[in-house]
């Protein structure tokens, strides 16, 4: 969904760059609290793995393809403030090295690849875990349903934009609708490629999915069944293995 | 799984995504490209300013072979992330906690 030169008029081109830069500037604060020695490199690993899923187009419709945007898989593993940042630094690179989405428009994609993709998909996913029971399980179906709605969620948020600073007239309830409709086809890819990720990740090391800190029990919490007496009954069997 | 090989696994999988299948993905208009053409709204577009640059359009300027020029961008587009993103969250990290070992995910 990566936005070219001349879509956006200057104007609106730079409020959505102002909305970028604040929320980069907001995610710089928010991720020292997500980034220690550990996961610091992980999350870099992240953004590279974001970067290389978005040159997967895969085919969702007659003569239309679509590829992974990434924003609620990073904000699952790696934390929201993150996945912001993440986002940022693959679309940065994207326009200056690739020629892939407008450098005017750096701004519109961040904050639709980004802020939006990630606002919507770790608010789904937080949500859905508060009503679904704590098991490894749920973490990937919440995964699934976040990443399938931020998709639709960012072309909705592009069709605002257009209509706020499109440069070409068009009706707006007829992109509206074309757009939204290809996003959700779109949408299913994401979610599967998001929940295979972050169930492949859970299968190995669940201790690093962020959005699964504090469902998932680690190791180092079962030494006390160790001198309980009868506490193998307790064990939270082979969680985090 | 150690911290470190999972790192390396996860690197590998990203290099072969983007070095050897990114080969085979699709080269149809994506869902914004196809709208844009349907609905007539890309008649504003303009060529991108850096559309001829050594990496411009996913290909290595100059390597004929489309397998290996494609695949080439992805690699180097991999390390250029990794670096770029490592570096600013190595830089940002809050040092000397181990997050993990908090029992609240959002302190």
């Amino acid at each position: 969904m990566h936005v070219p030169d001349g879509f956006i008029d200057a104007p609106v081109s730079v409020a959505a760059g102002a909305v970028a830069v604040v929320g980069v500037a907001v995610s710089l604060r928010g991720a020292r609290r997500e980034l220690d020695d550990r996961t610091a490199p992980l999350a870099g690993l992240t953004a590279a793995f974001v970067f290389a899923a978005q040159m997967l187009n895969f085919p969702v419709a007659a003569g239309t393809s679509g590829h992974l945007l990434g924003g609620a898989l990073a904000a699952i593993l790696a934390g929201p403030y993150t996945a912001v940042l993440c986002m940022a630094v693959v679309l940065g690179l994207q326009a200056l090295l690739f020629a892939d989405g407008g450098l005017s428009a750096l701004g519109v994609n961040i904050t639709i690849m980004g802020l939006v993709t990630v606002a919507v998909g770790y608010g789904v996913f937080r949500l859905l875990l508060r009503v679904l029971p704590a098991a490894r399980p749920a973490v990937t179906g919440a995964a699934f349903a976040a990443a399938l709605a931020s998709v639709p969620a960012s072309a909705a948020a592009f069709t605002l934009i257009y209509a706020l600073g499109g440069t070409t007239e068009v009706p707006l309830g007829s992109v509206a609708a074309a757009m939204i409709g290809v996003h959700v086809l779109i949408g299913v890819g994401e979610a599967l490629i998001t929940s295979l990720t972050v169930s492949s990740v859970l299968a190995v090391r669940p201790d690093l999915v962020y959005g699964a800190r504090g469902l998932i029990k680690r190791p180092e919490l079962r030494t006390r069944t160790v001198s309980g007496s009868g506490g193998a009954a307790g064990e939270p069997s082979g969680a985090g293995a | 799984m150690s911290t470190k090989r999972f790192f390396i696994v996860a690197l590998l999988v990203s290099l072969v995504l983007a070095g050897g299948v990114s080969y085979y993905a699709s080269s149809m208009p994506d869902g914004l490209e196809k709208v844009a053409a349907d609905k007539g709204f890309d008649a504003g577009e303009k060529e991108h300013a850096l559309a001829d640059s050594p990496l411009g359009d996913y290909g290595v300027k100059g390597v004929e072979n489309d397998r290996l020029s494609g695949g080439l961008a992805g690699v180097i587009g991999v390390g250029a992330v990794l670096l770029v993103s490592g570096g600013l969250f190595w830089a940002v990290r809050r040092r000397g906690v181990r997050m993990d070992l908090r029992t609240d995910p959002d302190a």
